[in-house]
């Protein structure tokens, strides 16, 4: 009998690696030092364990260790990277160029730029949430400053062709920012590659502890950013604030396994989410994949059930931990920008549910969810006038529903 | 969130799931709600010659409020007239079932269920 609760979130965090919890704990009771102390061996001991740490999570995009800011998390990367680029040169122009699927951290920050006179354009996807390079072109002006897309999407997984845009980019002159969150570690991703200046990464989702976060910037050529956090100057200026120790610590640790491992954690990853696939639509009719079929992080299923409801659906499924596109499960009771802009109907992306594999499911795991998804998903259809309606042939678009 | 134990049990236990004959002048149909916003409910009222709503049966599209709130109608329009049917109210099917504020929509649209299958009952019979 598996285990319950299942833990199939993965892209809403990961738990901490017991390796990367081993390498933590000496920084929380002997090596508690501030890195930022000069004047003895505490501090010393801090600021070295600190260094190693950025080299390691540098080695896993491809950069070097004096490219890495810390931080408290990939909002604050997030935050940190447009607006101290919008700030520092602004005297270039006052546009940016960014998407509609990004994670809010990019989409609010660019509104409140908006709000203080900068023009911001939010580009399109095509129904698979794949950015084509060329729009990124057409959007760019003689004004642009600064480019922001993410590596691989959060809700759906796709993989945007960075590459090609980080091209692009360069050759119109502007920085190029990544929001790699969901892809390092996960497929292979290289600041170089992607000709980034500045890229955001989050220890939590990679296994590391929670708070903790790193911004990538690029030295050559030289990238400048003014500050939002001011005070003593740590982080050569860009990130005033005494280090989180363990906690980078942690995500270098996170960094290295996740570099060292990749290759064959992907690809177990990629089985067992296939496997999930297979199990479920071989099952059940009406079902629809969001997202790229295979331009996809390994570890994200995100399936739409047609005439059945997302949050209920959850319900039927306690004992698994899942997320959804449905508007009920989120504050604003807006169904998800993400679906919307790969032109999905309202209706399906209520209907949908985002699967998170990782490091530590299992395949029992994944059959046991697939069973419970069919099962749920049969009962509930059972009780849905849409479904009956569907079965007789009556078109759903034709009715003329009370919205309220 | 949390779920209220009454509505769990409702959602787990739904009440008078399933059809009656649309095309009978006794039953009223109401469909109430839209896919697009994520919530679709249909309530069938059998009612008799005396105005008594003698069976309810529901199917809804939504989440477990939504359910509930129309799994718990059906037991309540049970045995009652179709005048006291209509006092059913929204803020009572909330209380009972105690949804939070996000939720006061599920009831609306159960009350709102209630009022169209009646509606269509009356339409049926040339009452209105």
């Amino acid at each position: 009998m598996v285990k319950t609760p299942i833990y199939m979130d993965y892209q809403a965090t990961t738990p901490v690696d017991p390796r990367v919890l081993e390498a933590m704990l000496p920084y929380f009771r002997e090596h508690f030092g501030n890195a930022a102390s000069r004047s003895h061996v505490f501090g010393w001991t801090a600021e070295e364990a600190s260094e190693k740490a950025r080299e390691q999570v540098a080695s896993l995009i491809g950069g070097t260790g004096r490219e890495i800011i810390w931080t408290s998390g990939a909002t604050e990367s997030i935050n940190l990277a447009i607006k101290g680029i919008a700030n520092f040169y602004a005297d270039r122009g006052k546009h940016i160029v960014t998407c509609k699927t990004e994670h809010p951290a990019v989409l609010d920050t660019c509104k409140r730029l908006e709000r203080s006179g900068w023009e911001v354009t939010y580009l399109d996807v095509d129904q698979t949430g794949r950015l084509d390079p060329e729009a990124v072109r057409a959007a760019m002006t003689d004004q642009t400053v600064l480019v922001s897309i993410m590596a691989a999407n959060n809700e759906i997984g796709t993989i945007h062709p960075i590459a090609e845009i980080g091209e692009i980019v360069k050759e119109k002159g502007a920085f190029f920012h990544v929001d790699a969150v969901q892809a390092a570690g996960k497929i292979p991703f290289d600041v170089n590659e992607a000709k980034a200046d500045l890229v955001s990464l989050s220890s939590h989702k990679m296994y590391g502890p929670k708070g903790v976060g790193a911004l990538w910037i690029r030295r050559r050529p030289r990238v400048r950013l003014t500050p939002i956090m001011d005070g003593g100057g740590h982080e050569r200026g860009m990130r005033s604030g005494t280090l989180n120790v363990p906690g980078v610590v942690g995500f270098g640790a996170a960094a290295e396994i996740a570099k060292n491992e990749l290759a064959e954690e992907s690809a177990r990853i990629l089985k067992l989410r296939q496997r999930l696939h297979e199990k479920i639509v071989s099952r059940l009719d009406f079902v629809h994949l969001n997202g790229h079929p295979e331009h996809r992080i390994p570890g994200n299923l995100n399936l739409s059930f047609a005439y059945v409801e997302g949050e209920g659906l959850l319900m039927a499924l306690k004992n698994v931990a899942l997320s959804s596109g449905s508007a009920c499960t989120s504050a604003s009771l807006e169904p998800s920008h993400v679906l919307r802009a790969c032109g999905v109907d309202d209706e399906l992306a209520h209907s949908s549910i985002r699967f998170g594999l990782g490091r530590f499911t299992t395949e029992e795991e994944v059959d046991y969810v697939a069973d419970q998804v069919v099962a749920g998903v049969n009962r509930l259809r059972e009780m849905s006038p849409l479904y009956e309606m569907a079965k007789e042939g009556i078109d759903l678009k034709s009715i003329a529903w009370t919205a309220h | 969130m949390a779920y209220s134990d009454k509505v769990i049990d409702h959602y787990e236990n739904p009440r008078n799931v399933g059809s009656l004959d649309k095309d009978d002048p006794n039953v009223g149909t109401g469909l109430v709600g839209a896919p697009a916003c994520g919530d679709v409910m249909r309530l069938q009222l059998k009612i008799n010659a005396d105005g008594v709503i003698e069976d309810a049966k529901f199917k809804t599209f939504g989440c477990g409020s939504a359910i509930a709130s129309s799994s718990l109608v059906t037991e309540w329009v049970k045995g009652k007239t179709v005048e006291d049917a209509l006092k059913i109210s929204n803020s009572a099917i909330a209380e009972e079932l105690a949804l939070p504020p996000v939720k006061i929509h599920c009831s609306v649209l159960a009350e709102d269920a209630i009022k169209a299958a009646i509606a269509d009952y009356r339409k049926k019979q040339g009452k209105e």
